[in-house]
């Protein structure tokens, strides 16, 4: 199998606070990740996409094609935005894990229907800590 | 013992176009962009292997002889060459990364003990690469 991955940044802040707890709840759940007022972090993004490479352009799929899908479905929807007032946000909390989870979701049908496949998500929310989704193998 | 990956990793500056000869030059441009002139990358690539370490020398692969594998199959073909007009493999397809990773597999599979190639992670440049990977039901063939 032949997979292509793609590296993104968007710089987005957000608030870790759940609206069905208490503001003393989620204080003890999150932590400073709760402030009220809000963090951001510099997220990094890998896009991993699998398939037959075309034998016309010897590629999975085209840069530009899904640079476009991401640019437009991801980096514009939460880049320099705050992630909480994002419909996606609204009854979930913008953990980074449920932030690759909404990405897997969004890009999944595009990419399938560019004719490739979306295998994985990796999301680095620091450069110490990182989620992914999806296997390679 | 069980079996253990082993990743060796080298670099390699070329230059090259994406280009396929099939197509007419005004094709190419349309379908490759900027990358249809004639640029070049440090690639990286990483070459993982799967076996079962010796019992007397405790290793998978000498490291020194998988570099003289990677220096004779991929260094002296590649490394500060051009791939369209130095190398044999780019007559009827373009140098892409997808292209050029199959290249690579074939070139050290036929060096390779049988088996032992397991995942190769080849880097363009810092936010693109490919990676070729073997699949679970051909393992072991």
């Amino acid at each position: 199998m032949i997979a292509l991955t793609r590296r993104y940044h968007f710089p987005a802040a957000h608030v870790l606070a759940s609206p069905r707890l208490s503001a003393e709840e989620n204080s003890r759940t999150y932590g400073k990740c709760a402030n009220p007022a809000g963090h951001g972090h510099d997220y990094a993004l890998e896009v991993t996409v699998a398939g037959p490479v075309d034998a016309r352009s010897g590629r999975i799929l085209p840069r530009e094609r899904l640079d476009a899908l991401v640019g437009e479905r991801v980096l514009a929807r939460f880049g320099h935005r705050m992630l909480n007032e994002d419909p996606a946000f609204r009854e979930r909390v913008p953990t980074a894990e449920n932030i690759c989870a909404v990405i897997h979701d969004e890009l999944a049908g595009p990419i399938g229907g560019a004719g490739a496949r979306l295998v994985r998500v990796r999301l680095e929310e620091t450069r110490r800590n990182a989620f992914s989704l999806g296997e390679l193998r | 013992m069980a079996e253990v990956r082993l990743t060796r990793a080298i670099d390699f500056s070329t230059s090259l176009r994406y280009w396929n000869p099939a197509l007419s030059p005004a094709e190419n441009q349309r379908l490759f962009g900027a990358k249809a002139s004639q640029h070049g990358h440090n690639y990286r690539l990483e070459v993982t292997l799967r076996g079962e370490p010796d019992a007397r020398t405790g290793m998978v692969m000498d490291l020194k002889d998988l570099q003289a594998i990677l220096d004779r199959e991929i260094m002296a073909r590649f490394d500060h060459r051009d791939l369209n007009r130095d190398t044999p493999y780019f007559e009827k397809e373009p140098p892409t990364p997808e292209n050029l990773v199959q290249v690579i597999r074939r070139l050290l599979v036929a060096a390779l003990p049988p088996g032992w190639l397991d995942h190769l992670r080849l880097q363009e440049d810092p936010d693109t690469w490919v990676e070729w990977i073997e699949p679970a039901e051909e393992r072991g063939r």
